[in-house]
């Protein structure tokens, strides 16, 4: 099984149905399918091994996803935002590639390590240009690699994530029925080409059936315009997103959101604030939220906390039930999970350790570093997290984030949210800086909200009332506002520098 | 009439088995059966949907649709009553 036979499923099936628009341009399944195929040859003739793609969704995303499919070489989108030497260096490690870029984004880049070089535009009319290539997508090898992702990065240099195609079609297979999407049904995707959710959502709706409605670079308006005119049914969120389209309607005085037809909302790619996702509730009552958690490197939703879970959470007297809603819910079908001590021993239910994964989406596989599944297959996220007695599974931060102060092991997470109930603070970080006395120290940074201030102490007492005094931050600092990632990605290390 | 049915094996049993289409054993290649289809097993397949065995030990993707229906040893298989799960993305 390969994503081009998901695709050459849909465009038999549902051949005159729109798969996916971008302003006023769009494709057919049909058309997609037989351009897919085009850009396949167009590929080949090029002598690339890879496809690299740099730039914003546009209808040259999904068919250079397919087309390279087709031609069984990887596509390897790469973040538009990164500066350009960095871009460069990606790029550098997809030698001989065929390079789609935006506007700009090619600019200033060492092209040597290509063989062709083409705008978004200028890829499609070469597409369209092109011979349909004849190619049976029954003999593209499961095992190939479909898509290759640098992940974000947030701890060091960017790995190489590789997804193969039997992993993303099990997720696939396992998470979508087949066109089960009425044709009145339109998903807003506005994650980029280069983020995993970007790629799911392409493989999802096409499997679906749904109309792909793409919005290049997110905006909370144009983002509310688009559910209206394009009568969305279904989007996906980063918690940034959601928290902009709140404040948005907040701007608006709108107590209810303008968007009839919407009537899903899933949201994921970090840690959603409770303010956010109770205010977005209230605000869009008709719609179901879910919420899915998943990495790259299991080829995006491992677990899920479904509509029904943030209706029960919500309405529940049972704080054990209503806290459910910082959940990330229950391991889809074909998925284990485990939660782990330091010596790899299962840890019961309420007690955090590392999560580890199992299922054939899960690839756990690197260019550099190669697999790393164990000998059963289990993949070690480097997350942490634990499963209350209902089988929910909360996270509780990175399994690198853990400070370790005197032999104790200290989760940031608990600090930061206790801190966070405070009236006066709008956002904290909390890490481990190095300490003489203790190997690591507790350390906050701090962002007020506008117009209040505060001093160490207060915040202080409040740990030692709430926590117990080990968790009281040694050291506070006050800033304007945490660095995050344009995913909504709290960088941790680029915070313990500043408390040098 | 010739059925057009083309399966994908998702998940099989151990051990050798007879899968059958429209009453007739299905071909592994690309080369169809030209066969009759037998009245008993005339339902017909579906794009996209699974069909499963009473133990659930086999596991089949249509990937084409056709007229015959689907047995293992002669027994008929029924469709796979996914999980009904909300989009993630």
């Amino acid at each position: 099984m390969n994503v081009l036979v998901l695709l050459q499923m849909a465009a038999e099936a549902m051949p005159a149905r729109v798969a996916v628009k971008c302003g006023n341009e769009q494709l057919t399944y049909g058309e997609l399918y037989q351009l897919s195929l085009a850009a396949a040859g167009v590929f080949q003739a090029s002598g690339c091994d890879y496809v690299a793609l740099r730039d914003t969704s546009s209808l040259a995303t999904p068919v250079a996803l397919f087309g390279a499919a087709a031609a069984g070489k990887p596509y390897v989108p790469i973040n538009y935002r990164l500066p350009q030497q960095e871009a460069a260096a990606l790029l550098a490690r997809v030698e001989p590639a065929f390079f789609i870029a935006g506007d700009g984004y090619a600019e200033g880049i060492n092209l040597e390590g290509t063989v062709r070089v083409e705008s978004s535009e200028s890829f499609i009319a070469a597409c369209r240009n092109a011979d349909v290539t004849d190619i049976d997508p029954w003999l593209i090898d499961s095992d190939t690699v479909s898509v290759q992702l640098f992940t974000s990065g947030t701890t060091g240099i960017p790995k190489a994530a590789v997804l193969r195609h039997r992993n993303l079609t099990a997720y696939i297979l396992g998470s979508v029925e087949f066109a089960s999407a009425d044709e009145s049904s339109a998903v807003l995707v506005s994650v980029p080409p280069y983020h995993i959710a970007g790629i799911s959502a392409l493989l999802s709706s096409i499997y679906a059936g749904r109309r792909i409605v793409l919005l290049p670079n997110f905006d909370p308006q144009q983002w509310l315009d688009l559910c209206e005119a394009e009568s969305v049914t279904n989007a996906f969120v980063v918690p940034t997103m959601l928290s902009r389209i709140v404040e948005k309607l907040d701007d608006h005085n709108l107590e209810h959101a303008p968007t009839p037809a919407l009537r899903a909302v899933a949201y994921g790619g970090g840690k959603m604030p409770r303010p956010v996702i109770e205010s977005a509730l209230q605000r869009f009552p008709n719609v179901d939220f879910t919420n899915a958690y998943g990495l790259t490197e299991t080829s995006s939703t491992i677990t899920l906390l479904t509509p029904e879970d943030h209706r029960e959470a919500l309405a529940s007297d049972d704080e054990s039930v209503r806290c459910r809603m910082a959940s990330v819910g229950r391991p889809l079908p074909g998925v284990e999970i485990e939660v782990r001590d330091g010596d790899g021993m299962n840890v019961g239910v309420g007690i955090a350790g590392e999560i580890y994964v199992r299922g054939e989406q899960v690839s756990g596989e690197y260019v550099e570093k190669g697999s790393l599944l164990d000998n059963d297959g289990w993949f070690p996220t480097r997350d942490a997290g634990y499963f209350d007695d209902g089988g929910y599974l909360f996270l509780d931060g990175r399994a690198d984030d853990v400070i370790v102060r005197g032999g104790e092991n200290i989760s940031p997470g608990e600090i930061e949210d206790l801190l966070l109930t405070h009236p006066a603070v709008k956002d904290s970080a909390v890490v481990g800086i190095p300490s003489t006395e203790w190997g690591e120290a507790v350390a906050a940074a701090v962002v007020l909200e506008p117009g209040h201030t505060i001093d160490d102490t207060e915040l202080r007492e409040l740990v030692v009332s709430e926590l117990r005094s080990s968790r009281a931050p040694e050291r506070f600092l006050f800033l304007d506002e945490l660095p995050y990632n344009e995913m909504g990605k709290l960088l941790r290390r680029s915070i313990k520098p500043l408390f040098e | 009439m010739a059925c057009a049915t083309e399966v994908m094996v998702v998940k099989a049993p151990a051990d050798a088995v007879s899968l059958q289409c429209g009453g007739h054993p299905m071909a592994s290649d690309a080369e169809p059966n030209s066969a009759e289809i037998a009245a008993d097993f005339s339902a017909g397949t579906l794009m996209g949907k699974r069909y499963v065995n009473a133990d659930g030990s086999l596991e089949l993707l249509c990937i084409k649709p056709g007229e015959g229906s689907l047995a293992l040893d002669s027994e008929a298989l029924t469709t796979k009553q996914a999980q009904a799960l909300p989009s993630s993305d």
